[in-house]
């Protein structure tokens, strides 16, 4: 390896305060790459269990894409430094994430990478489980240049009737979608089952909202998860690839 | 999926964490994925105290079955005790 190849490899990753919603200072988590060309940046949303390992490692890889990857820690003010699976419970037992409060998290950390020395300007956003529905939501209500919604049920349906959280479908918030949407699911998930799936992309195309999603057959929900046993190494490799793609076509400088 | 249903009690009693032993008042029971169980999804248990601060957990991941068996036996349990042995107004 050359000087060279290192210099444009190497990247810097660790914990920052950025500020959230109600101007909350919050922690998240930054991943970049150190050479100073211009770049697009990513807001990760972690998935309910919280702001752990294998989320840091998907910013991680993002950084590794050539991206700035920043992921929020949601429970900052429920459990701050608590571990992702004690803060977690925490958040579960105290009702959830708010979703306006989600958008302000998501906001301020897009706001964070826009002002890193070397943005170019665009911020996409990529979310797993119920980061995939909260995702889509931010996306619909943040100007953004790119969403990725992985396996994220109830933007399509209603939640069971005993759901004690406010989690509501946002189909009806689609129209204001504001950026291109790759959607990635598992062909045997029910939540969402491949029917929302559709009826997503039959309302997304109804809109002429640009959008792009992959079906994978053999993977349920949580095919990208590497320390679960729902993951699908054929799916989650060939996922990244087109999440890569995606985010280097909508962030590129 | 994360199912998002979380079934919330009150209780009064006592369990050891990762601190040691704490007051639990709390428990909050859910069917979701598990952090540990090498299982898609599981039956959780947290014994809380959430004044105490979130590193006040004891967490318990079970199969359905092992859920249901374990409702069996703390009915057993109390079956075979005299009625009020272990209650909040025993004598002691």
């Amino acid at each position: 390896m050359t000087l060279q190849d290192a210099m444009q490899d190497a990247m810097q990753a660790g914990t920052v305060r950025i500020t959230g919603a109600g101007g909350d200072e919050i922690e998240a988590y930054l991943a970049q790459p150190l050479d100073a060309a211009p770049r697009g940046g990513v807001v990760v949303i972690h998935h309910m269990p919280g702001y752990d390992e294998a989320t840091k490692e998907i910013t991680r890889r993002l950084a590794s894409y050539g991206f700035a990857a920043i992921c929020p820690n949601l429970y900052s003010r429920e459990a701050p430094g608590a571990s992702p699976d004690d803060a977690a419970a925490t958040a579960r037992a105290a009702g959830g994430v708010p979703d306006d409060r989600l958008v302000g998290d998501v906001g301020g950390a897009a706001d964070h990478l826009r002002g890193l020395p070397n943005s170019n300007g665009k911020v996409g956003v990529i979310g797993y489980c119920s980061g995939g529905r909260q995702a889509f939501l931010v996306a619909c209500r943040l100007p953004l240049d790119a969403a990725v919604d992985c396996y994220g049920a109830f933007v399509v349906g209603n939640p069971p009737e005993s759901f004690p959280l406010a989690v509501t479908p946002l189909l009806d918030q689609a129209g204001t979608l504001s950026c291109p949407l790759l959607g990635m699911f598992g062909a045997e998930d029910q939540y969402p089952s491949p029917a929302q799936v559709e009826e997503l992309a039959g309302e997304l195309t109804r809109l002429g909202k640009p959008h792009e999603f992959h079906t994978y057959p053999d993977a349920g929900h949580g095919f990208f998860a590497v320390d679960r046993p729902s993951y699908r190494p054929l799916a989650a490799t060939e996922g990244w690839q087109r999440v890569r793609e995606f985010f280097d076509r909508q962030l590129g400088a | 999926m994360c199912t998002y249903v979380t079934v919330k009690r009150e209780v009064e009693g006592s369990g050891k964490g990762a601190g040691g032993w704490f007051p639990v008042s709390q428990t909050t029971v859910y069917v979701d994925h598990p952090t540990h169980a090498p299982y898609a999804h599981t039956l959780n248990i947290d014994f809380l105290n959430p004044a105490a601060g979130p590193a006040a957990r004891v967490a318990v991941e079970l199969t359905e079955e092992s859920a249901l068996a374990l409702i069996e036996a703390i009915q057993g349990a109390l079956a075979a005790a005299p009625a009020g042995m272990a209650s909040r107004d025993q004598k002691v």
